[in-house]
């Protein structure tokens, strides 16, 4: 392992992180890195190496078969199952199918982490549509996602995921549905993201896109984690 | 958590920038007031309003509204027609007299009416004349009968206060001495037989409401697991934007609560309806054959203001059960959804990414 931790606490901590299905192979072998503050990073591999699996454990979606997972200077099998969600909503997650509920508007899909906070409304309306507007959907607020382009889609998911202000963002394949162009500013609405102090995790294959920029890049090989800084 | 505290953009906003400033008004809207305020639709329900399966279930809970109301209002029926037979029997007694040789049959019915009335509580007494006991054998021994030629016993019916009754033993043992042909009959056996079968009527019809609720419960479940099983993309959202099992099971409940209200009163209405129509067919065929074998056969139609207090209980108390029954069900399958997906070892086939 490459990364030297800083003398910030990480926000997320890996120690001999192991994962199987079932009574299958281990997806994830002997993971030990950490996810600092306000850090950006790139997660790649090839098909099937285990990315989406460590999307899942960073999202606190899967507890692992072994080892110990530090989030927020906690420890994940201490925590009741009951107070997971709370902890989930310190993360934000943008899936590479976007998830978005076709019956809601674009405006309602991006509102929904405040809704199951059971904020009431008026009180982020303004906070929705300005969001909105800063990812260039200001006019496509009362369409409903079947409408949306893939990139717009796209962008909804991610204004979804930082509705609440989460502490790290977690993004799976975010440019794969998108042109080359719709990439590069997807891209640097997450820069910008982190610029603002939020921590970024880009699961992607997409070597033009990583090589954009100059970051922290986590290669997921066989199950195995390399860190190149 | 206070999640203010965790804001970390900056304070100030320009065009383009990102939000995260709740308090910041939009700058487009400062800087363009000719341009109007942007306008949201009301809020929609997480989960879609209605679908087949929704409109399916609500006419499930319909029949079964139905048919409980159904049951209610019909045990309600009964027990007030055993109750008003038993008053009815129980407003008169009567003395028999068999005939005996020797016997003057008018003189011992005159002296067994007599008797009964010297007994505090009795309030009138009528001794059955010749063509009414000849009415009363009709259906058996046909028209014409000349009671004199066979040894048919004779009646007196006594009309007795019910509040204050006279004490039966006595007169019993009066009549054994003063008319020794007599017998007394107080319609005991009768009540009781009336009072038992109220009783088995309002168990059978117990039974049924149970069954039926317990139907509803099962159809409620099954409905809640297909619900949650069609809408798991809904619930895997609220999963990943930091839902709580009890934000998933309040939406879930709220869009059951709406089916089992609309449900149950339209069940509820219809039978309420049923009632009401039964009962103005029967006023207006009053003395008609086919009236008055309904009337016999079940009584009076009405249900009378308690028993359309019962029928709305009955749509209250469906909608809290079908309510109470899609929380819990969801609660559980959340649960075990959740289990099931956290715990790597039972998640064969998942995608390993």
């Amino acid at each position: 392992m490459l990364y030297v931790q800083g003398l910030d606490p990480p926000l997320i901590h890996f120690e001999n992180v192991g994962l199987r299905y079932g009574m299958g192979p281990e997806i994830l072998r002997d993971m030990t890195f950490d996810i600092p503050k306000r850090s950006f990073q790139f997660l790649t591999g090839p098909s099937g190496a285990g990315k989406t699996t460590l999307l899942r454990l960073l999202f606190l979606s899967l507890l692992p078969t072994r080892g110990i997972i530090n989030m927020f200077g906690r420890d994940l099998s201490q925590i009741p199952r009951s107070e997971l969600p709370m902890l989930r909503r310190r993360v934000g997650i943008v899936f590479q199918d976007f998830r978005l509920l076709d019956h809601l508007t674009t405006y309602e899909n991006v509102a929904l982490p405040l809704r199951v906070r059971g904020k009431d409304e008026s009180s982020y309306r303004n906070d929705v549509i300005e969001l909105l507007k800063w990812v260039g959907l200001g006019e496509r607020i009362n369409v409903l996602p079947p409408v949306l382009s893939g990139g717009e889609k796209q962008r909804a998911a991610i204004a979804r995921a930082l509705m609440d202000r989460p502490e790290i963002l977690l993004a799976d394949e975010p440019t794969g549905n998108v042109d080359p162009p719709m990439a590069k500013r997807l891209l640097n609405l997450f820069l910008e993201l982190n610029r603002l102090g939020t921590a970024v995790v880009i699961a992607t294959h997409d070597l033009a896109l990583m090589d954009q920029v100059d970051a922290r890049r986590m290669i997921l090989t066989e199950g195995r984690l390399d860190i190149y800084e | 958590m206070n999640e203010m505290s965790r804001a970390k953009t900056p304070k100030s906003q320009k065009p383009g920038r990102p939000p995260g400033q709740p308090k910041v008004t939009a700058p487009e809207s400062r800087q363009s007031p000719r341009r109007a305020e942007m306008r949201v639709r009301p809020t929609a329900p997480i989960l879609p309003p209605s679908n087949i399966q929704g409109n399916a279930l609500m006419v499930v809970i319909a029949i079964m509204a139905f048919l409980a109301c159904l049951t209610l209002g019909a045990v309600s029926m009964v027990r007030a027609t055993a109750s008003s037979w038993q008053s009815q029997i129980s407003r008169e007694i009567t003395i028999q007299i068999k005939p005996d040789d020797g016997l003057d049959m008018a003189s011992a019915l005159k002296r067994a009416r007599d008797v009964a009335f010297t007994f505090v509580g009795t309030k009138d007494g009528t001794i059955m004349d010749d063509s009414a006991t000849a009415r009363l054998l009709e259906p058996w021994l046909g028209t014409g009968l000349n009671l004199a030629d066979l040894p048919v016993p004779r009646l007196v019916i006594i009309t007795i206060d019910e509040q204050n009754p006279p004490d039966f033993a006595a007169m019993r043992d009066l009549l054994k001495t003063e008319v020794p042909q007599a017998f007394l009959d107080d319609h005991r056996t009768w009540v009781d037989r009336l009072v038992s079968m109220a009783r088995t009527t309002v168990l059978i019809g117990t039974g049924v409401l149970v069954l039926v609720f317990t139907a509803m419960i099962l159809t409620v479940i099954f409905a809640t697991r297909g619900a949650l099983s069609g809408n798991r993309h809904i619930v895997e959202v609220l999963h990943f934007v930091g839902a709580e099992s009890a934000f998933v099971a309040k939406e879930f409940q709220k869009h059951f609560l709406m089916i089992s209200i609309k449900g149950s009163a339209a069940g509820g209405a219809l039978a309420a309806a049923l009632f009401a129509l039964a009962n103005i067919w029967q006023s207006n065929s009053r003395a008609t054959p086919e009236s008055d074998q309904a009337t016999a056969l079940f009584g009076s139609f009405t249900i009378g203001m308690t028993g359309y207090l019962g029928i709305f209980a009955t749509m209250l108390v469906i909608a809290l059960l079908t309510t109470l029954t899609a929380r819990f069900t969801v609660m559980r399958t959340i649960d075990e959804i959740d289990l099931i997906r956290a715990d790597p070892s039972r998640s064969d086939g998942l995608p390993g990414g």
